[in-house]
């Protein structure tokens, strides 16, 4: 197992947010979370990813058979961890290429070296070495964030993966663009990808190219139905997350 | 007419409009003989050479086009190395030249404080620049104000001419050397610009817990010229207040001031820039960022006056706190005098963003990594209006400068 989280309580400034949660994701694995907003998706992530803010009260996360519980967010991410955000903060100064050669862990023979690999990594999501070289998410737009977010993953190669809506606010022709780096990121083309996923998506869809295997509804912090993400996908869409 | 002498007596003990009120008398005035001219800047000790270092004075001048540097109040090294650009101590420059007192405290009043005065009144010292008609030279002129001794107080009285037609750019570092730890430098800096002429100046101050430090400048500008100021003070200071102003009293002139402060330890730093928009199409933009450590305060100023057609003025001020204990207070002026003039401030001061900290530790950093990446993030400005390879350099100082922080 990937990822297996039991009974997950979780409180953020005093307020109980997920109210006992389980899930287990397993190698090749892609999950879908659907839930109305404020249901505790997000927060889902960022307690998984280890945010100080997110105090776990009860339950436990494994993580390739390790309890990750306590440890710290730069322990989980060199352990295979990783993330795109669906709004994330622009960093002033820090260029995205700087970034990118930081995430990236791989050994290179020289600095120019790693600046090819970065620059190569970029022309695969249509950004240009000028675009690697302005500051973090500083005035992107909304592809070019989603499209950032992927090529840090990109540089990263996590084994998990959390996309929180990878396809709001992009147009058609970069969805497609995405569902094929996402596709590439979880190894979704081999049959023994060693990779996993949990998605977060609004419009669902990025699930017409992007191949998940379950589904899940989360209400009001716990987990209230699991399925065959089309059969859920479409009673959400014909009645609502109530009904769901 | 009241002379010069008379003016800068009679405000001797004047205090200055802004600041602490410093006691002059509390430092001892330097000799000007006090230190034996040297035949490179090479035969000065590894630790005073690493000190010259640090706030961009390359002790073996490559890349560099002229160079001073006065210790205490010693001028003890000048090399001029190419032609079209005359570097000397003001001392010897006023022997040179009888016109040069036309120069003398037009762009800084010399009774505007005790500080004014007292450089007037001091023992002459401080350099003169000057670019020669048309010249263009890429290459820096270095200069350095190098406080070698405990208690000493530094005065230098600067004088910089940019002649019609040239460009040149100024690399100057003000240091204390690494065993001196209380002194006071005033350093009194006026710049002239003729017609279509361009000056950058680079200013890296790397003082000590200790030191007072009050630099007053002041730039008078010609049509269709250009100043740039990079001003860069990330190493403690005990108190240290400036506000350089440039007027801008030509047609289409330019001017840019670029500040990065950081207060460690109980700094006070009052830092501010000024432009007075006096000839038609003149512009402006002032730039500050700071960050607060510790127990220091600083205090950003920023004034831009529109007192012509078509002048354009930007202040942007931005403050990043990272203790309780330390203040920022930024404190932008605009003044309109005609119509048809545009002037605007963005001012900004609050503490690093949490989301930006978490966005960079779901990339793998700790918590203080990403702290650290934040802080120079934001304190990375992008260096205007030099070269490539200048603009490298500078950066690389700033870097150099920021170490370890």
């Amino acid at each position: 197992m990937l990822l297996e989280i039991s009974d997950l309580e979780v409180e953020v400034e005093g307020k109980k947010i997920l109210n006992g949660v389980n899930l287990k994701i397993a190698e090749g694995e892609t999950h879908v979370l659907l839930g109305p907003n404020g249901a505790g998706k997000s927060t889902l992530f960022m307690t998984i990813l280890g945010f100080p803010k997110y105090e776990v009260t009860k339950g436990k996360i494994i993580y390739k058979g390790q309890d990750i519980t306590s440890l710290e967010t730069h322990e989980r991410i060199a352990l295979g961890l990783g993330v795109t955000f669906q709004n994330p903060p622009a960093i002033r100064g820090v260029k995205l290429k700087d970034l990118l050669k930081i995430v990236d862990k791989n050994e290179y023979e020289s600095n120019d070296e790693l600046d090819e690999e970065v620059i190569k990594l970029g022309e695969r999501l249509k950004l240009n070495e000028q675009f690697l070289n302005r500051d973090v998410n500083l005035g992107f737009s909304g592809g070019e964030v989603k499209r950032s977010e992927l090529l840090q993953l990109l540089a990263q190669q996590p084994d998990f993966i959390m996309f929180d809506e990878p396809d709001s606010g992009v147009d058609i022709e970069n969805v497609e663009l995405i569902s094929k780096e996402i596709i590439n990121l979880l190894d979704q083309e081999n049959d023994n990808s060693k990779k996993g996923g949990l998605l977060i998506t609004h419009l669902g869809y990025i699930l017409r190219f992007v191949n998940a295997t379950h589904a899940h509804v989360l209400i009001d912090g716990k987990i209230t139905r699991t399925g065959d993400p089309e059969e859920i996908m479409s009673d959400i869409r014909k009645s609502g997350f109530g009904e769901a | 007419m009241v002379s010069i002498k008379d003016r800068a007596e009679k405000a001797v003990n004047k205090q200055a409009a802004i600041g602490a009120d410093i006691d002059l008398n509390e430092y001892e005035a330097a000799d000007v003989k006090a230190h034996e001219h040297i035949d490179s800047l090479d035969d000065l000790t590894k630790s005073d050479k690493d000190t010259l270092t640090s706030v961009g004075m390359m002790t073996d001048e490559e890349d560099r086009s002229a160079s001073f540097l006065q210790m205490d109040q010693s001028e003890v090294f000048v090399n001029n190395m190419f032609p079209g650009v005359e570097v000397m101590g003001t001392a010897q420059a006023l022997e040179k030249y009888d016109w040069l007192p036309d120069y003398m405290w037009k762009a800084v009043q010399v009774d505007a404080d005790k500080y004014t005065a007292t450089t007037e009144l001091g023992a002459k010292s401080g350099y003169f620049i000057r670019s020669l008609p048309g010249t263009k030279l890429e290459l820096p002129i270095q200069a350095c104000m190098y406080i070698g001794d405990d208690s000493v107080r530094q005065t230098a009285h600067n004088i910089i001419i940019a002649e019609e037609g040239s460009e040149i750019n100024i690399i100057t570092g003000c240091s204390t050397a690494a065993h001196v730890d209380n002194a006071a430098h005033i350093g009194v800096s006026e710049f002239y610009l003729k017609k279509n002429s361009k000056i950058t100046f680079t200013m890296v101050h790397n003082w000590a817990r200790e030191v007072d430090v009050r630099p007053r400048t002041g730039v008078i500008m010609d049509d269709n010229s250009t100043y740039i100021s990079n001003y860069i003070l990330t190493k403690p200071v005990r108190n240290l207040q400036a506000y350089p102003t440039a007027y801008a009293n030509g047609q289409n002139t330019k001017v840019f001031f670029q500040s990065i402060l950081a207060g460690k330890y109980d700094s006070v730093i009052d830092q501010g820039s000024r432009t007075v928009l006096n000839g038609i199409n003149s512009q402006s933009e002032m730039i500050t960022r700071a960050i607060s450590e510790d127990e220091s305060k600083i205090i950003t100023r920023g004034d831009l006056h529109g007192k012509a057609h078509e002048a354009k003025g930007h202040l942007e001020c931005m403050g990043l706190i990272l203790s309780d204990e330390s203040k920022i207070y930024s404190i932008p002026e605009l003044r309109g005098d005609c119509t048809d003039m545009e002037l605007s401030h963005e001012a900004a001061v609050g503490k690093i963003a949490e989301a930006e900290i978490q966005y960079l530790m779901a990339r793998g950093l700790t918590e203080d990594e990403a702290a650290s990446m934040i802080v120079r993030g934001f304190l990375d400005i992008d260096i205007k209006g030099l070269p490539e390879e200048l603009a490298k350099e500078t950066k690389n100082i700033m870097d150099l400068s920021m170490e370890g922080m």
